[in-house]
């Protein structure tokens, strides 16, 4: 098990009511992580999500080590 | 003063400009966002934009090196207002200055749209009408590197 730090932006921190939350889990990837989540949560539909892992862009398919911060992240919409 | 940043205030357009000015620069060019109206129809009435700031800054500061690099512009920069926003405030500014104002123009054009579709912000449009909703860049599909995450549910 790995105790990994997800930060919630936007649509998914007011849909979480959460900014952050420390997770303990057995998800290998972010991958994981985020279905693990969306099933504890169910995140409204948002197209195609980026994913940060320790403050970088990363693949959805590398693993995850413990004490890792992930953030997913929704469409931008800058500017 | 990093070259891309994020400022819970109203910006400071002459602070701004100041940091561009350069003796080997004759051209200047800068592009402003403003809050508007309407979007996609729809009537707003103001505006949250939402940044994941540590990645953010790194990405924006990428996008200026980028910049810098492709059209040879002497300076660049641009900040980004978050938080609560009215009709008609300045939501991004984005300026660059180079020896001569080709350069300047592209590199402006090129930061303001990297930025739009690479810079983790997110804006919250609210509505005449009451109602209020997370917008979503019509390019990121297309720009998304990773396959669309399965749901569980």
């Amino acid at each position: 098990m790995n105790e990994i730090k997800v930060e919630y932006f936007a649509a998914l921190r007011e849909h979480t009511g959460l900014g952050a939350e420390q997770v303990r889990t057995a998800a290998r990837t972010a991958a994981e992580l985020f279905a693990e989540l969306d099933a504890r949560y169910g995140f409204p539909e948002m197209g195609r999500l980026k994913v940060a892992v320790n403050d970088e862009f990363g693949d959805w398919d590398s693993n995850l080590a413990d004490g890792d911060s992930v953030v997913f992240i929704p469409p931008v919409a800058g500017g | 003063m990093s070259r891309f940043r994020f400022s819970r205030e109203p910006l400071r357009l002459e602070e701004c400009r100041g940091e561009l000015q350069d003796p080997l620069c004759g051209g200047y060019a800068s592009f402003e966002g403003w809050v508007r109206n309407h979007n996609e129809g729809r009537e707003v009435m103001r505006l949250e934009y939402e940044a994941y700031e540590t990645l953010g800054c790194k990405e924006g500061e990428r996008i200026i090196a980028e910049a810098m690099e492709k059209f040879g512009v002497a300076r660049a920069s641009c900040v980004h207002r978050i938080g609560s926003l009215e009709l008609g405030d300045l939501a991004v500014w984005v300026g660059a200055s180079a020896p001569h104002r080709d350069e300047a123009f592209a590199a402006c054009r090129y930061i303001i749209d990297e930025v739009k579709h690479r810079v983790p912000i997110w804006k919250k449009e609210h509505y005449v009408d009451g109602d209020s909703g997370w917008v979503n860049c019509e390019r990121c599909a297309e720009h998304a590197d990773t396959p669309p995450v399965r749901r569980t549910g």
